[in-house]
């Protein structure tokens, strides 16, 4: 991945974003609370494969964007403005999901 | 590669079992290690290491080949520093040459924080056993008479800590003593074998599905590169893990010798000579993870300025490679060792941008797991169990992941 694009600057170079991580999910087959708690600090899906993510377009419009990207051939599927302008936010995200 | 690597190493190939003892997955550098110390230490030669390329094709052949224990953490430094000590001997000990040298690494500081930390580095270093010295710019500049210590007018040189015992070597070599080393003992190393799946029975992991079929296994050792997390979910286990990936390039031979390893805190970019005289350079891990192996411009560009900035020599040198390979990170930046909560199920992970160096004292420590079902002391807080007990090791002591 060389470029990301911004829903509102356009394709951008990927030195003007900042990564924010995937958005955090705790899987089902985890029941315990504190467990959860753990898995949501500390441990990530790190799938090979699609993973909805969030970026943040620091060196531009400074807003954050979530990315649908696959991380096998590191090539971005969508990309979406999640704070309500341009496309509605992927499903699942929250505009404070990620921004650690 | 098997053709030209059989003239330097005595290998020989086996069939396939259907049951093993021990099966490790992953045929790199702590795999391979793994089987070693299983077979030479402890009498366990019922064990299998399948590689689903050949031996040393992942993250074993694509690293920097820099042995260190300069960490920030007492639980990392005694660790690191067992395996230095272990590289030091391996050569006298396997009978292959590893082309292993002792060479030091000066880690530099350009701000006044930075060397207050490399001060304390040094101090904390020496108390668990890896000497380390502070020292200024001249000495720096007596280490390493090629470093501008004005970092072109941007990075001045304000001090560093030199680590006596960081050493290179080989790393194709290493895999290969290993692979020698543990064939020779009955291990059968099986290329060409990947694993799509693992055999449970109940909570219980009792073997590992190949396209040829399954091998059943009394102990089966994830030491994948890569896709640790892919391999730990067939067990059912969660890892703190991303795959990130990391880039290199190496370039022209340089006809002098470049003394130490050369690596800046502040500018995340380190580079060692290997024995064909060509410079090794790495960098930080690129901050979003993936399971390719791209290399960018960017990435070359931004190492190269740096490090022309320190080393002005470095100007006059063409690139001849660059590459890429994937580091798992751990979410404290330690790796994680030994058992999952699942029986017949450990990993050998979280290796980051610090695998290699460890090869040998991760090798050991598992096969002693392994033959006697408990964790050595020196591994003993590097288990997966530490994060939901609040014990993460916390230490990003190595200039890939600042």
């Amino acid at each position: 991945m060389i470029r990301l694009t911004c829903p509102n600057c356009g394709p951008r170079p990927l030195e003007e974003w900042r990564y924010g991580g995937e958005t955090p999910s705790v899987p089902d087959s985890v029941t315990d609370p504190a467990a959860r708690n753990v898995d949501r600090v500390w441990f990530s899906d790190n799938v090979d494969g699609p993973v909805v993510e969030r970026w943040y377009h620091l060196a531009g419009c400074r807003r954050w964007t979530t990315v649908l990207r696959d991380t096998h051939t590191d090539t971005v599927l969508e990309s979406r403005s999640s704070d309500g302008a341009g496309v509605a936010a992927a499903p699942g995200a929250h505009p404070d999901d990620g921004g650690h | 590669v098997n053709e030209f690597v059989e003239t330097l190493v005595g290998l020989t190939w086996h069939e396939p079992r259907r049951a093993y003892d021990v099966v490790i997955i992953g045929g790199g550098g702590h795999g391979l290690a793994t089987a070693y110390y299983l077979a030479t230490r402890h009498g366990i030669t019922n064990v299998a290491v399948l590689e689903r390329d050949y031996i040393g094709s992942g993250n074993s052949g694509r690293n920097t080949t820099i042995i260190r224990a300069n960490y920030g953490i007492p639980e990392s430094i005694r660790f690191y520093q067992h395996a230095v000590e272990l590289y030091a001997s391996l050569e006298e000990e396997t009978g292959c040459w590893i082309m292993h040298a002792t060479k030091g690494i000066l880690w530099l500081t350009h701000t006044v924080t930075g060397v207050r930390a490399e001060r304390a580095r040094a101090l904390l270093n020496t108390a668990c056993g890896a000497p380390t010295t502070f020292v200024g710019p001249e000495e720096a500049v007596a280490l390493c008479p090629q470093l501008d210590p004005s970092g072109a007018g941007r990075y001045p040189v304000l001090g560093g800590s030199f680590h006596h015992g960081g050493a290179t070597a080989r790393h194709d070599r290493v895999v290969w003593a290993y692979a020698q080393g543990a064939m020779r003992a009955g291990v059968h190393v099986l290329q060409g074998t990947p694993v799509v799946g693992l055999v449970r029975d109940g909570d219980r992991v009792t073997g590992v599905r190949t396209p040829d079929g399954t091998i059943a296994a009394g102990v089966v050792l994830s030491a994948v590169g890569g896709h640790a997390t892919v391999v730990a979910d067939w067990a059912g286990v969660r890892l703190p893990i991303r795959t990130h990936p990391l880039q290199a390039f190496v370039t022209n031979a340089y006809a002098q010798a470049l003394g130490p390893i050369v690596s800046s805190t502040e500018l995340l970019v380190y580079v060692s000579q290997t024995a064909r005289g060509q410079l090794l350079f790495g960098a930080e891990f690129d901050a979003q993870p993936t399971y390719a192996r791209h290399t960018t411009y960017p990435t070359l560009q931004s190492v190269a300025r740096k490090m022309m900035t320190l080393l002005p020599f470095t100007r006059d040198l063409r690139v001849l490679r660059q590459w890429t390979g994937s580091c798992d990170v751990s979410a404290d930046f330690s790796p994680i060792l030994g058992k999952t909560g699942v029986d017949g199920f450990l990993v050998s992970t979280g290796w980051g941008t610090w695998g290699f160096k460890a090869i040998p004292a991760g090798g050991e420590q598992l096969a002693e797991l392994i033959a006697t079902g408990k964790t050595p002391p020196l591994i003993a807080p590097f288990s997966l169990s530490r994060f939901a007990a609040d014990h993460a090791l916390a230490d990003q002591g190595s200039t890939g992941t600042r």
